[in-house]
C-alpha cells in the first residue's frame, strides 16, 4: 500500500515536471517559417538544382560519364573548320557544338559528382528549389542554345566537313597505297635489272609480287 | 401516458433540442482547431495558420466539408446495418447526456431530480457503440480497439461513479441544478467561493479520481489505448471514413465537453460567479460554466500533449488496484467528515 | 480475416499483420504476429519492402566514388556514418594517407550525424508510446544538425559528402563556431528531454522490463551498437578497433545498469542512446579544439580510383552499430562486389527472441527500442 502511494506520487510528480516544461513552450516561441510567406534561406552552395552555363560547355562529357544515375544527356557535333567557336572563359578552346544537353531532373539524385570534374566549371548546383512540375517531362531541362535548323545545319555541315574528310582520307590513302605500288613496281623494275643475269632470286621476286 | 404526450409543445421540445446540440457543434469545431492550436503551440509550432485568416480559424469547419464531400466507405465484408449505426449511437449517447446538464442558472434541458444517474446511464451507451463499431468493421485491429475501449470504459466507470457519490453524499441530491444552487456564495476563508472542491479536503481527492476517470472514459492521453494510433492503426474507427468518421470525432470531443462540464458541475460551481454576485446573471453563469468546462478540457489536451500512453495491463491495474479501492475509502472519508463537520 | 474473427470457441490465436503501412513499424516493416488476446505468440518480421539493389548497383558503377551516393541512402538517417565507412574502407584498399584536416572534419561530422540520429531514434521511440511532443522537441534540434550539414556540404540529408581521401567541399568558414554554438544549446536539451520523457514514470513503466535482452543472446545474434551496450557489454569500436582518429579523442561507454528494470530492457537500450550524445558533444568538442584551420581538403582525392586486386573488411561504429563494409576489387575501375553488414538488419532477426510474450503494445516498443532503419535493412 505505502508502496502504492510512493509509485504514485513519483507518477503524478514525473508528470507535473513533464507538464512544466511543455506549459513553458506553450507560451514560448515557434519555430515555424510560414513556408510560401517567408521562404527559408538555402546557403549558396545548397544543392538544389543542376545549371549548365552552356556558354562555358566544350561537350567534353566528363559529367555525363561521371553521373550514377546517367540522367545527363550530351550529344555533340565536330565544328567545321570554317567556324570558329571562340573559347571558354576559363580558356579552354570549344571544338564541339552541343546539338544537346539535357539534365533530367526528375532522375538526378543531387550528388554533385558531376559538378568537380568539370574542367570549365561550368555545370554547378543552385539554390533555386521551387521548380516542381505536373509533367515529368517539364523536369527534363534543355540547355543547348542551339535552334533545331542550326542544328540541323550544324549536323549537315559537320557530315560533309567528316565527309569531305573521308573522302581526302580515302584520296590520301590511295594515293600512299599507289605510291607504295608504285615504289613496289619501280623497285621489281630495279630488282628485275638487277638480277638480270641471276637465277637464284627466283622464289623472292614471287613472294614480293604477290604483295 | 398519453395525456403526458399531448401536453409537450413541439417547439419547446425543438428548442430545447437545438440548444445543446448548437452548443456541441459549435464547441466541437473549436475545440478540434483549438486541440490543434495547443499541440502546436506546445509543439513550438504554429498549428493550422492559413484557412480564414486569424491563425487559421475556418481550419475545422474546412475539413468539415472535406469529410462530408467524401465518399463512405463501407468494407465488404462489414456488418452494413451496425456498421452504419455506431457512429450515430455513439453520438446520440453523449448528446443525450447534454439534457441534464444545467448550461446556466435559467437554462437546463430538463431539470430531473435523477440528474446524474441519467447522465452515467446514458453515456454508458458510448462502450455499446464502440463495441459495435469494433465489431462491425470485421478489422481485427479495430476488434481489438473495441475490446479494449469496452474493458476500459466498463472499469473506469466504477471510480467515475464512486466519485460521483461522494459528491451526492455531501449535497444529498440527485439533481445537477440542486447541486451548483447549492454551491453559490463566497464564505469558505471568507473569500473562496463555496464550491464543493474546497469545502472538503477529501473532495480534493476524489476530484483527482474523478479527472483521471474521465480522461481514461473520454480517451484521452495516457488512456487513449482504443485508437492509439501508433498500436492499432486507429482502433475501433480504422475502417471509418468521411462523415461517419466525422461522427466519431464528433461525439469524442462531445463526450469530452460533457465529463468536463460534469465535472465543474460536481466540483467547481457549475454556473456560479467565482466573485460571488459580481457578474453572476443568466449569461453570465453560462459564460463561467462553459469557462470552467473549457479550462478542464485545455488540461485534457495539456496532458495529451505531454505524456506517453499506458500499457492496457497497467491501465487496467491503475483503475482496479489504486483508483477504486481509493475511490470508495474516500467515500467513507469524505461522510464521515460530513458527520463530523 | 473473415474466419479469424468468426470463428467460434476453438481457435484462440488470431493472426495479424502489422504493417507494412502501419504507423509504428518505422517505414515499411511487416510483422506477421501471432496473437492470444492481446498477448503476441510468435513474431515473424517480413522485409523486403524497401530492397533497392545497393549492392547490385554498387558492382554496376564504373567509379568506386559513384557508390558513395547510394551509401547515403542506406540508412537514411546517418548517411555520413555510412559514407564514413565506406570511405574507409577504399581508402584502406589504395592505402591511402589522408589529410589531418579531412580526418578531424569526418569525425565531426560522425558524431554530429550520430546525434542527428539518435535524436530521431529516441524521438520516434516516444512516439511509438504515444509522447507525440519530445519528439517534435528534438527535431528541432536535429534540424539544427541539418542546418549545419547543409551549409558545408549542400545537403539536408543524403550529403554525398565525404570522398575518398578528402572531402567533396571545404566546411564554410563559420562552421566552428556553428558546431561549437551547436554544442553548447544542445546540452540543456538533453537535460529538459530527461525530464519530459526519460524518467517519465509513465514511459518508464511502458519501457521497463521489456523486451529482455540478455547479454548471451545479443552476443549470439551478433548485436552491436546501443543495442549490444544496452545489454550492458562494453563494445564500441570506436573504443575496441579505433578507425579513424577516434583514439586520439577521451569519451566513455555508455552501458545499460538495468537501473529501472532488468538489464537490456527497451529503457536500457534507450538510455544508452540518450547517454551517447553527451558523449559525441564530448567527443566534437575535443575534435573541434584539435582541428588545424588550414588545409586543401581536396587534394589528396585520387583522380582514378584502381585498387590492387584483393578484398577487405572494414567496420565502423554507426549509430546503430557495427556498419561493416566488405569489398572484393578485381583490379578494375568498379568494385566487382561491395557487401554491408547493416546493423539493423542484424538487429531485426533479434525480434522473434525478445518479443515473445509480450503484448502488442509492447512490440511496439521493442521495435522502436532496437531503432531499425529499413532502408538499411532491405539496401
Amino acid at each position: 500500500m505505502v508502496e502504492a502511494f510512493k509509485n504514485s506520487w513519483i507518477t503524478f510528480k514525473s508528470i507535473f515536471i513533464g507538464m512544466g516544461i511543455t506549459i513553458r513552450h506553450f507560451f514560448g516561441k515557434s519555430v515555424t517559417l510560414q513556408y510560401p510567406d517567408e521562404r527559408p534561406v538555402l546557403p549558396n552552395n545548397a544543392r538544389a538544382k543542376l545549371y549548365v552555363n552552356i556558354d562555358d560547355c566544350i561537350g567534353c562529357n566528363l559529367c555525363a560519364r561521371a553521373c550514377p544515375v546517367n540522367c545527363i544527356y550530351i550529344d555533340t557535333v565536330p565544328s567545321t573548320s570554317d567556324v570558329d567557336l571562340g573559347k571558354t572563359s576559363t580558356g579552354n578552346p570549344k571544338r564541339f557544338w552541343l546539338t544537346r544537353f539535357d539534365i533530367d531532373m526528375a532522375k538526378c539524385m543531387y550528388c554533385d559528382l558531376c559538378v568537380h570534374p568539370c574542367p570549365t566549371n561550368c555545370i554547378y548546383m543552385v539554390s533555386e528549389y521551387e521548380y516542381s512540375e505536373f509533367n515529368r517531362t517539364n523536369l527534363i531541362y534543355h540547355f543547348s542554345n542551339l535552334e533545331p535548323a542550326m542544328v540541323a545545319e550544324v549536323k549537315e555541315k559537320a557530315a560533309n566537313e567528316a565527309a569531305e574528310k573521308q573522302r581526302q582520307r580515302e584520296e590520301m590513302m590511295r594515293k600512299k597505297a599507289e605510291e607504295a605500288k608504285m615504289k613496289q613496281i619501280e623497285a621489281k623494275k630495279q630488282a628485275e635489272e638487277k638480277n638480270d643475269g641471276e637465277k637464284g632470286s627466283e622464289p623472292s621476286k614471287k613472294e614480293n609480287g604477290d604483295s | 401516458m398519453t395525456q403526458y404526450l399531448l401536453n409537450i409543445n413541439p417547439i419547446a421540445i425543438l428548442v430545447h433540442a437545438a440548444i445543446p446540440l448548437t452548443i456541441i457543434l459549435v464547441y466541437a469545431l473549436v475545440a478540434i482547431w483549438a486541440e490543434r492550436k495547443v499541440a502546436g503551440f506546445i509543439q513550438d509550432r504554429l498549428g493550422p495558420m492559413r484557412v480564414g485568416g486569424w491563425h487559421g480559424w475556418a481550419q475545422s469547419i474546412a475539413d468539415l466539408l472535406k469529410l462530408i464531400q467524401k465518399e463512405d466507405i463501407i468494407p465488404a465484408d462489414s456488418s452494413r446495418f451496425l456498421f452504419k449505426f455506431a457512429p450515430f449511437m455513439m453520438f446520440a449517447a453523449s448528446y443525450a447526456a447534454f439534457a441534464v446538464i444545467p448550461f446556466s442558472s435559467s437554462y437546463i434541458g430538463s431539470n430531473i431530480n435523477i440528474g446524474v444517474f441519467y447522465l452515467l446511464a446514458v453515456t454508458s451507451v458510448l462502450t455499446l457503440s464502440i463495441i459495435m463499431a469494433g465489431w462491425a468493421s470485421n478489422n481485427k485491429w479495430s476488434l481489438l480497439g473495441g475490446m479494449r475501449s469496452a474493458a476500459q470504459l466498463v472499469s473506469y466507470e466504477v471510480p467515475t461513479i464512486a466519485t460521483v457519490l461522494t459528491v451526492i453524499v455531501v449535497t444529498g441530491s440527485l439533481n445537477l441544478m440542486t447541486i451548483t444552487e447549492m454551491q453559490s456564495g463566497n464564505d469558505i476563508l471568507g473569500f473562496l467561493p463555496n464550491w464543493l472542491i474546497f469545502q472538503n479536503p477529501f473532495l480534493l481527492v476524489a476530484f483527482v479520481i474523478f479527472f483521471i476517470s474521465i480522461l481514461a472514459e473520454s480517451h484521452r492521453v495516457p488512456f487513449d489505448l482504443p485508437e492509439s494510433e501508433s498500436e492499432l492503426v486507429a482502433g475501433y474507427q480504422t475502417e471509418y471514413s468521411g462523415m461517419r468518421w466525422a461522427m466519431f470525432m464528433l461525439a469524442e470531443y462531445a463526450d469530452m465537453l460533457l465529463l468536463s462540464l460534469l465535472g465543474a458541475t460536481l466540483f467547481f460551481g457549475g454556473w456560479n460567479s467565482p466573485f460571488g454576485e459580481f457578474m453572476s446573471g443568466p449569461f453570465w453563469s453560462f459564460f463561467w460554466f462553459m469557462l470552467k468546462g473549457l479550462l478542464l478540457v485545455f488540461v485534457m489536451m495539456w496532458i495529451r500533449w505531454t505524456l506517453p500512453r499506458y500499457r492496457v495491463d497497467q491501465l487496467m491495474y491503475i483503475c482496479w488496484s489504486i483508483l477504486i479501492p481509493l475511490s470508495f475509502i474516500n467515500l467513507v472519508l469524505v461522510a464521515l467528515w460530513e458527520v463530523i463537520f | 480475416m473473415i474466419e479469424a474473427i468468426t470463428d467460434s470457441g476453438e481457435r484462440r490465436e488470431m493472426t495479424i499483420n502489422m504493417g507494412p503501412q502501419h504507423p509504428s513499424t518505422h517505414g515499411v516493416l511487416r510483422l506477421e504476429l501471432v496473437l492470444d488476446g492481446e498477448v503476441v505468440k510468435h513474431v515473424k518480421p517480413h522485409i523486403g519492402y524497401l530492397h533497392r539493389c545497393f549492392e547490385k548497383y554498387a558492382e554496376q558503377m564504373d567509379d568506386y566514388a559513384k557508390v558513395i551516393p547510394y551509401t547515403d541512402r542506406m540508412d537514411y538517417v546517418s548517411a555520413m556514418n555510412q559514407e564514413h565507412g565506406y570511405v574507409l574502407a577504399v581508402e584502406r584498399m589504395l592505402e591511402l594517407e589522408v589529410p589531418e584536416r579531412v580526418e578531424y572534419i569526418r569525425v565531426i561530422m560522425a558524431e554530429l550525424q550520430r546525434i542527428a540520429s539518435h535524436l530521431l531514434g529516441i524521438g520516434a521511440f516516444g512516439l511509438d508510446l504515444g509522447a507525440f511532443t519530445p519528439f517534435l522537441y528534438l527535431f528541432i534540434e536535429r534540424e539544427k544538425i541539418l542546418d549545419i550539414f547543409e551549409k558545408a556540404s549542400g545537403a539536408r540529408l543524403l550529403y554525398n559528402y565525404m570522398a575518398v581521401a578528402g572531402l567533396m567541399r571545404d566546411v564554410h568558414p563559420e562552421f566552428k563556431d556553428e558546431v561549437a554554438d551547436f554544442v553548447k544549446t544542445f546540452r540543456p536539451k538533453i537535460k529538459e528531454l530527461d525530464d519530459l520523457l526519460s524518467y517519465n514514470k509513465i514511459f518508464v513503466r511502458r519501457t521497463a522490463n521489456i523486451g529482455v535482452l540478455p547479454v548471451k543472446v545479443a552476443l549470439n545474434y551478433a548485436a552491436s551498437g546501443p543495442v549490444l551496450r544496452g545489454s550492458g557489454f562494453k563494445w564500441d569500436l570506436r573504443k575496441n578497433d579505433p578507425y579513424s582518429i577516434y583514439d586520439r579523442f577521451d569519451f566513455d561507454i555508455p552501458v545499460g545498469s538495468g537501473e529501472m528494470g532488468s538489464l537490456g530492457d527497451c529503457w536500457d537500450r534507450y538510455i544508452v542512446r540518450v547517454k551517447e550524445m553527451e558523449q559525441s558533444l564530448r567527443i566534437i568538442e575535443q575534435a573541434l579544439d584539435g582541428m588545424p584551420d588550414e588545409g586543401d581538403v581536396m587534394a589528396a582525392i585520387p583522380k582514378r580510383i584502381r585498387p590492387k586486386e584483393g578484398e577487405l573488411y572494414v567496420r565502423t561504429e554507426s549509430p546503430r552499430g557495427e556498419l561493416g563494409y566488405y569489398i572484393v576489387s578485381d583490379k578494375s575501375a568498379s568494385p566487382f562486389r561491395v557487401k554491408a553488414r547493416a546493423p539493423s538488419f542484424v538487429h531485426l532477426s533479434m525480434l522473434p527472441a525478445i518479443s515473445k510474450g509480450a503484448l502488442i503494445a509492447d512490440i511496439v516498443a521493442i521495435v522502436g527500442s532496437i531503432d531499425i532503419v529499413l532502408g538499411e535493412v532491405d539496401r
